[in-house]
């Protein structure tokens, strides 16, 4: 774990993380243009959308909407709140200000529970519109050394949805387990499509360290993430280099720091004092928005299960303890929960659906499941009248063609080996492997373990996958 | 000012849509005798910095197809207007007065050009102003300050000098102005002709190239009472493109303005009667309130001295937003771009050379005003006053349907006489309250100064007082007669 492995004994990290994702609208935040990734460039635009003189904002409602939806899903209230001006010049923001909530943003003091059951805070979520798209052509690459610069505006006044956690993350892990889950209920809920690959959720990280007991440490801003596995990396990297610099009796400068994915390091963009004065001031051109209850109340009630109950659901359901976690996890992550739910509630095993929907559904479309076939085929494994082999080429064709599971196990000429067979079988592999047996039958749990699957796949081989897997495990323990 | 031998140019808008819709002139004679005037006499003027003969004689031919085919032609049918030259005109170069912008054609028409082209008027030009409306006297322009109509040696008073000097010289019988702190009302007053700020809100700002966008309202010239509440009924109302355009912002004016002010309470402001306002002027407003109590209205004093505060709080909150709004002008997507070796450089190398003296000093002040550690002295506390002016106006409006100030501290000064910018800020004293409260206020002409020129009269009423503030107006008009 790498909370335990980073830091020194002494040095705890806190990290608190601020997610960007671009709202799942039709079109733009203050505009009728479409907002959709990957048109040609500057095909997506407007007046509003460049800027242009004389032009005006006008705000969209489904925006507001799904910034309600986030707020409500992650437990903030929801109160009345002010756009303002955010002024810097940059050629990609096409009014050289940014539309954004300052100090009374829609969303505020809510939070999130993690898989692991722990809370992380949530400061705020705010509306704002997203900037441009420059490139840098010859040159350097970068805007100082560059022979000239493109700059796409088809994302400019995308709609953006900041979210501020509270600084409550405690290491690496944590931090990848909030923006996973983070992500899952923007999808969820429909707030955005949540594809970090694409840039429609951002994830900045403000890392600091210090000693239990002693005041937070000077944070630094990591950007660049662009994916849960650069998070990680980035916010151990950054945790370590700052616990040696202290360790070396340098102090901390708050800045603003870049990740590269490939040296794996982060280095400075710019330091706190070089960074702009944004002139925040509220803009004239919009109203103060304050959504009424009753729409708060619409919206509250249109909200989906969201993943945490799905996976409480699941869980429940299954009879799970902790060993079944990760599985209940991942069938809710693939939107595969509901089958699993019918393929219990029709009578199959919830530890065997598990195994099924997580290993062999996980990318069928649930709806197109015959689900009273499924379960049939799950309760013929389970009685031993399939092995797991035969059943998996049972349950392709029944996705491929429908059918009953018995009519398929037939046709197949599938039919359970009788214990005799079984048992003479695992005999003759036991007598042509005698070195590896001798060490099964003297050897610790470990050893038992690998050489168990030796096994397995010797009878696996001898019988043509006909073998009960579960079968020979327990015959091979008998034996020794 | 008007052609005696031209049948058409002494008609108002009212006449001449009648005329046209009636088929006594065709919309062509009437746009052609007007192009005809302006071509013999702008030269002088300066009123306009684009016409578009072309487009107008070509519109005009539309309105007459209509009359001819029996059609509705509209109740501005044929009716030459004269547009600010910062309403956006789609494929006319629109500059804001402003070398950034030159050659800046918008590929959109503002809201108000759009409903003027639905109610049959023909647009024949983009008139003059202060450069991004920053002035008071139409000499910011970039491209060389219009004239007063009225005495070629003196300004016709800003920022929409050109719309006002368009009306005063007969060069169309209606305009378009904007008004931030003054700038449809003090030229109207200069140059003789009425002017109207309407109540914010009222008129979709859509397509105006901001200045201080909470204070910008646009708003009708005319030469007389009827013709301006014509024109306003015609562009006022809800658009959705404008999230400060309100619901009820078009009252039916025309058919009140004969109501007479019998029992209208007409408070007159002392405050702006005193020190910085000219005798000859004041004496005009103490002239036009006996004139409306003779007329029957209840006439009284009141006091707003909050309202001293109004140039302040006004040249902290109108320079900090347009330092944001004319951020845009960079030389990235359109207008002026001087090339240097670097994004940033290019950006100032543009706005050191795009932007004059005035617009310069204002992005300054704003900036300054917004910035860290600034912020709750200047910008913070001017909206503490603004709010504190718009409580003065509600005790005041307790007493009275409308209130009586002059519109400017003076008649039309001359060309270059005032070169000191603070002094030219004095022009807006009068003016600037009713920007910071949104209420509506109008410039109405009552004689003349002990120089000759026109002085005018402004009568200022809370949210949505149109009617009542026209009512007065009115009978200020027919007093006059």
């Amino acid at each position: 774990m790498s909370d335990d492995t980073v830091l020194s004994d002494s040095y705890v990290m806190v990290v608190g993380l601020e997610v960007h994702a671009e709202l799942a609208t039709a079109t733009k935040m203050f505009s009728g243009a479409p907002n959709a990734y990957g048109a040609a460039p500057n095909t997506n635009i407007d007046p509003v959308t460049l800027g242009l003189p004389g032009s005006l904002p006008v705000l969209n409602k489904r925006a507001v909407e799904l910034a309600i939806r986030l707020g409500l899903a992650l437990n903030c209230t929801v109160q009345a709140s002010v756009f303002a001006r955010k002024n810097y010049f940059y050629p990609d923001m096409p009014k050289d200000f940014q539309i954004s909530q300052y100090d009374r943003p829609i969303d505020v003091d809510g939070w999130l529970e993690l898989p692991s059951g722990k809370r992380i805070g949530i400061e705020r979520a705010h509306l704002e519109e997203d900037t441009g798209k420059s490139t840098h052509v010859g040159g350097s690459g970068r805007i100082s050394g560059a022979d000239h610069s493109l700059v796409d505006y088809n994302r400019a006044g995308v709609p953006l949805l900041e979210i501020v956690s509270r600084p409550d993350i405690a290491s690496s892990d944590e931090a990848r387990a909030y923006a996973a889950e983070l992500r899952a209920i923007l999808v969820a809920t429909g707030v955005s499509d949540g594809r970090m690959e694409e840039g429609s959720m951002r994830v900045d990280a403000n890392v600091s360290v210090h000693r239990p007991g002693e005041p937070l440490g000077t944070r630094c801003e990591i950007k660049n993430l662009n994916s849960l596995r650069s998070l990680g990396r980035a916010v151990d990297y950054e945790a370590r280099r700052q616990v040696e610099a202290l360790t070396a009796g340098e102090t901390i400068r708050q800045e603003t720091r870049l990740w590269d994915e490939q040296s794996g390091r982060t280095a400075t963009m710019r330091v706190k004092e070089d960074a702009d004065d944004y002139r925040y001031f509220p803009e004239p051109d919009l109203v103060p928005l304050d959504p009424d209850e009753a729409w708060i109340d619409e919206i509250r009630a249109s909200l989906p299960l969201l993943p945490a109950q799905r996976r409480e659901q699941l869980a429940q359901a299954v009879g799970a303890t902790a060993e079944y976690a990760h599985a209940v996890g991942v069938v809710v992550e693939r939107g595969a929960d509901e089958l699993a739910l019918a393929l219990i509630e029709s009578g199959a095993p919830g530890d065997r659906v598990l195994v099924y929907v997580e290993q062999h559904l996980g990318e069928v479309d649930p709806d197109a499941v015959d689900v009273a076939a499924v379960a049939a085929l799950v309760a013929m494994e389970v009685a031993g009248e399939l092995t797991a082999t035969q059943a998996k080429k049972v349950l392709a064709v029944l996705l491929d063609e429908g059918g009953t599971p018995a009519d398929i196990a037939r046709e197949l000429g599938f039919e359970a080996m009788s214990d005799d067979a079984l048992a003479a079988t695992l005999d003759d592999v036991i007598a042509a492997n005698p070195d590896e047996w001798e060490r099964f039958r003297t050897g610790d749990d470990k050893t038992r373990g690998k050489l168990t699957g030796f096994f397995v796949g010797q009878v696996m081989r001898a019988t043509s996958g006909s073998a009960d897997g579960g079968a020979v495990t327990r015959l091979l323990r008998e034996r020794a | 000012m008007s052609d005696a031998d031209d049948p058409v140019i002494p008609l108002g808008a009212r006449s001449i849509a009648d005329a046209v819709a009636g088929g006594t002139f065709s919309a062509e004679q009437v746009v052609r005798a007007h192009l005809d005037g302006l071509e013999e006499r702008d030269a002088t003027v300066h009123a306009f910095l684009t016409v578009t003969a072309e487009r107008a004689l070509a519109d005009a031919e539309a309105v007459d197809a209509r009359v001819a085919a029996g059609v509705d032609p509209g109740p501005l049918a044929g009716v030459p207007v004269a547009l600010k030259d910062n309403l956006c005109t789609r494929g006319i170069e629109t500059t804001c007065a402003s070398k950034i912008l030159e050659g800046w054609k918008p590929p959109y028409d503002a809201t108000v050009v759009e409903r003027l082209r639905a109610a049959g008027a023909v647009t024949i030009g983009k008139a003059n102003m202060d450069e991004f409306a920053m002035g008071s006297s139409c000499e910011n322009s970039a491209f060389g300050p219009t004239r007063n109509p009225r005495e070629p040696s003196r300004v016709p008073g800003g920022s929409s000098g050109g719309s006002a000097a368009v009306v005063a010289a007969g060069f169309a019988p209606l305009a378009l102005g904007s008004d931030t702190g003054g700038s449809i009302r003090q030229p109207a007053a200069l140059c003789g002709v009425v002017g109207v700020k309407p109540t914010y809100g009222a008129v979709s700002r859509y397509g105006l190239v901001a200045f201080a966008s909470s204070l910008d309202q646009i708003g009708p010239f005319a030469g007389d009472v009827a013709d301006a509440a014509l024109l306003l009924e015609t562009i006022a109302g809800h658009d959705e493109r404008d999230s400060t355009s309100i619901p009820d912002g078009a009252p039916e004016i025309s058919i009140h303005l004969d109501d007479g002010v019998d029992g209208l309470r007409v408070g007159v402001v002392t405050d702006l009667l005193g020190d910085g306002i000219a005798g000859d002027v004041a004496a005009r407003v103490r002239a036009a309130a006996e004139a409306l109590s003779a007329a029957g209205a209840d006439v009284g004093e009141v006091e707003i001295p909050e309202l001293a505060y109004g140039l302040s709080a006004y040249y902290l909150i109108a320079p900090a937003e347009a330092s944001s709004n004319l951020a845009r002008f960079d030389g990235v997507r359109y207008g002026l771009r001087v090339d240097a070796p670097t994004t940033a450089e290019m950006m100032v190398a543009t706005r050191t050379a795009g932007f004059g003296p005035e617009v310069k000093r204002r992005i300054m002040l704003g900036t300054y005003a917004l910035s860290a550690g600034y912020y709750d002295a200047y910008y913070g506390k001017a909206l503490k006053v603004r709010t504190r002016i718009c409580r003065a106006f509600e005790r005041a409006y307790a007493d009275f349907d409308v209130l009586l100030t002059p519109t400017s501290p003076t008649t039309a000064f001359e060309l270059g006489a005032t070169t000191d910018p603070l002094a030219m800020y004095l022009n807006d004293v009068c003016t600037i309250p009713s920007n910071l409260a949104g209420h509506p206020a109008m410039s109405v002409p009552f004689g003349v100064g002990d120089n000759g020129l026109p002085v005018g009269v402004q009568i200022l009423a809370p949210a949505l007082g149109e009617v009542p503030m026209f009512r007065a107006a009115a009978a200020l008009e027919e007093a006059t007669r």
